[in-house]
């Protein structure tokens, strides 16, 4: 038996995440970078992340109901300018409340479309993404006499975690332990305090609802009512069905709190990741969200590791104006590349331990040939990574069983 | 008759809703909608505008086909925006290192992008049978790797090499020769009509189009390959029982999409003779647009590129009248696909209904007289 397999989950992504710092460090510590392990670094992973892992989870409750959503990147944008224009016109946390309504809007046209009129799912979602930057460039035309940019918004103010990462209650100035680790300046264990200290300081209170979600969406989704019967929609309707339970109904509340959570991502990138409403910003987060999803199996915890993962390059990628620390990922790659034909060697997988470790020495050569990496190669980073770990993992991905199918009352 | 009735009512009806919906929209934030429809008619009927829209048509019919075919065995293509912008970008390059006769010159350019394209589009196709991957995700991916990756890149290596004096029109690849540059057709519509004025050119990869448009029905109607296409799409499990691989099936659809995806761009570059730095986006996404529009049918596809175009055409003319936001044409764009899915969706299932009752009717009768 594998003993990592036997450990309860949070405990295994414990050790993952341990290893993946370990590696981190190491890698650090034989190049000319510090960025891998910064405390901007962490925080800039944080901030990207948030978006795409909201609109992932928007893509979780959507899928678990059996409707696929690639319109998510339209309910974003949706929720960008919505989000601007209410930031701007009542104020931070007034403009969130809209940018969630407005995601809402493009979900419940989700819903109407895949649910009431059997439309397919992929159909309705791209006509949705090509609504979204039209009607917003209309809107922002009309509102703000510029087809493509508003003017400023603005953001709730970010907090820092007591005693974690100082901060102060009136004049009381609350300890800061992670500063004084990561001032002890011991390898390995300083590092990884600089990471948490991203994680705690100067956080933006979206993120912290973010991850509060997890937990939240988990107990929703497995321990309520609701989402057992969410989840009947996704995998078993006519199961669902024959308990009396009405499908349509929860398909429509599941496709609505997606666009609603991907509103909310929206007006997240449009009042703090830039401060203002920008066509074109959204970036394509939508869709990376969708990978997210993928690559987190459907699952909450897993979502927001794979936005982590994306946002980590992504962050880099701004911070890194030289190139050295997305270099140093050349040989993180490498090595997780190689760990991927070691594990493949173990399955006796015969195609797997081919492609990883080609893929692994190509890598490996380009980091020792290159002193820098273009910064196009960061740009496309994110994207490469879910190929790749779709590449090696699809097959041990499990989809709901009716996720994309046709449902109607009474047939079947 | 009753059958065309229904095919036509969906996508009528879609277009009066859409224009409904948009005089609202344009009513309500002040201008008057019958103004500006006046003002986009009033333009289109000029022959430099519909010289014009019969350009921009183009692309879009392209695109429309490269989607169409993988719908058609119900396999979504979102990659034509990457599969053409990047099979231009090589097409252009390989072009401009060349001098040949144009009549080896104009064919190579073309079989590299369709080659390009086909290749880029098979890595999801690939992907899809040995890995598993939804064709959906890997396109998405393979569109930003396409777009934000390599274009980011060669912007910036072109204004590397230029300097600090570059400008927007020494960027891009190097020009290609004349003898690469298709011809224009203005000499076959001015045998029709007048001479086409204010320097507009019909694009010779109209005529390409219309071969490409043929092809893909003759495809579908009269050969083996496009019957086992629409078999696979229709069901693949008894599509495979009539031995129709259904693995084979979903690579060919995947690369011959990708080669009618490399063709989109050959559009600007017969007009432009190189792969510009701000190279016209999203023509990929509107095309599935106008490949739904338009039901994958051949003919259909025309009349929604047609439509497309002409809106996209129109925002020029609203812009200089002032009659309204240019940015209504796309708004219409949006709501007629919607309207017009969701109406294709009503009419199949009111359309089954029909069937239904004919069949029982028809069985009755038939027990009757026994």
């Amino acid at each position: 038996m594998n003993p990592v397999k036997e450990l309860p989950a949070w405990a295994r992504w414990a050790l993952y995440a341990f290893a993946g710092i370990l590696l981190l460090t190491a890698v650090q510590s034989i190049s000319d970078t510090e960025r891998l392990t910064a405390v901007s670094s962490s925080r800039e992973m944080l901030r990207w992340a948030v978006p795409i892992f909201l609109a992932g989870l928007g893509g979780l409750f959507s899928e678990r109901a059996g409707i696929v959503n690639i319109g998510l990147e339209g309910m974003l944008i949706f929720g960008m300018w919505f989000g601007a224009w209410g930031s701007i016109n009542y104020g931070p946390w007034v403009g969130l409340a809209i940018g969630v309504g407005g995601g809402a809007i493009g979900g419940l046209l989700h819903a109407i479309a895949t649910v009431t009129f059997n439309v397919d799912h992929i159909i309705s979602g791209v006509a949705i993404n090509i609504l979204a930057p039209a009607l917003t460039r209309f809107l922002s035309d009309e509102v703000w006499m510029s087809p493509t940019t508003s003017p400023a918004t603005s953001s709730p103010d970010s907090v820092d975690i007591l005693f974690l990462g100082g901060g102060n209650i009136g004049s009381w100035e609350s300890p800061d332990i992670l500063l004084s680790i990561s001032n002890w300046d011991v390898w390995f264990v300083s590092d990884v305090a600089q990471l948490a200290r991203g994680l705690v300081t100067n956080v933006h209170w979206v993120s912290l609802l973010a991850i509060a979600l997890v937990p939240v969406t988990t107990w929703i989704l497995w321990r309520t009512r609701f989402g057992l019967r969410l989840r009947i929609s996704g995998e078993n309707p006519k199961a669902g069905e024959a308990q009396g339970i009405n499908i349509a109904r929860y398909k429509y509340a599941a496709v609505i709190i997606s666009g609603a959570l991907a509103g909310l991502g929206g007006a997240f990138i449009s009042t703090e990741l830039s401060p203002l409403f920008q066509g074109g910003n959204s970036a394509g987060r939508g869709f990376i969200g969708l990978a997210a999803l993928i690559f987190g199996n459907w699952r909450p915890g897993g979502v927001l590791i794979g936005a982590l993962l994306f946002g980590y390059v992504f962050g880099l990628d701004l911070r890194d104006l030289d190139g050295t620390a997305s270099h140093a990922l050349l040989l993180v790659n490498a090595v997780v590349l190689f760990g991927v034909t070691v594990w493949a060697i173990s399955q006796k997988r015969k195609s797997d331990i081919i492609l990883a470790g080609l893929l692994g020495i190509g890598s490996f050569i380009w980091w020792l040939s290159a002193e820098t990496v273009p910064n196009w190669w960061s740009n496309i980073l994110p994207f490469v990574l879910v190929l790749l770990v779709l590449t090696f993992f699809a097959q041990r991905l499990r989809a709901p069983s009716a996720l994309g199918l046709p449902y109607r009352k009474g047939e079947g | 008759m009753r059958k065309l009735l229904f095919n036509l009512a969906a996508p009528v009806g879609a277009f009066v809703l859409t224009l409904v919906i948009s005089s609202i929209a344009l009513w309500l934030f002040g201008s008057n909608p019958f103004e500006a429809y006046a003002d986009m008619l009033g333009h289109a009927s000029r022959l430099e505008t519909q010289i014009e829209i019969l350009n921009r048509a183009t692309p879009l019919y392209l695109s429309a086909v490269a989607a169409a075919i993988g719908f058609r065995m119900n396999l979504f293509n979102i990659g034509v925006e990457g599969q053409y912008l990047f099979s231009f970008l090589i097409a252009a390059q390989v072009g401009s290192l060349v001098t040949l006769p144009a009549i080896l010159h104009i064919p190579l350019i073309m079989i590299v992008a369709m080659s390009v394209g086909a290749m880029f589009a098979g890595i999801a196709g690939i992907l899809k049978v040995t890995r598993g991957i939804n064709e959906v995700i890997s396109t998405i991916m393979l569109n930003s790797i396409a777009i934000s990756g390599l274009l980011a890149a060669l912007q910036q290596r072109w204004q590397a090499d230029q300097g600090e004096n570059f400008t927007s029109t020494t960027l891009g690849t190097t020009p290609i020769a004349e003898s690469g540059l298709l011809p224009k057709l203005n000499g076959v519509v001015e045998i029709f009509t007048r001479e086409i004025g204010q320097g507009r050119e019909l694009t010779g990869m109209l005529a390409i189009a219309i071969v490409v448009g043929i092809v893909y029905h003759l495809l579908l109607t009269r050969m083996r390959f496009g019957f086992d296409l629409r078999a696979s799409g229709l069901n693949p499990f008894a599509a495979r029982a009539g031995g129709v691989p259904p693995k084979h099936m979903v690579v060919a659809a995947m690369v011959l999409s990708g080669a009618v995806a490399g063709l989109i761009g050959m559009v600007e570059l017969a007009d432009g003779g190189k792969f510009p730095p701000d190279p016209i986006q999203g023509l990929g996404f509107a095309g599935i647009a106008v490949a739904l529009l338009g039901r994958n049918h051949p003919g259909g596809m025309v009349f929604s590129a047609l439509l497309f175009a002409f809106l996209d055409v129109s925002a020029g003319i609203l812009q200089s009248t002032q009659a309204a936001t240019k940015e209504i044409v796309n708004i219409m764009q949006a709501i007629v696909l919607i309207v017009a899915v969701i109406a294709y969706g009503i009419s199949k299932r009111v359309q089954g209904r029909e069937e239904a009752r004919t069949t029982a009717e028809a069985l009755q009768s038939a027990e009757a007289n026994a």
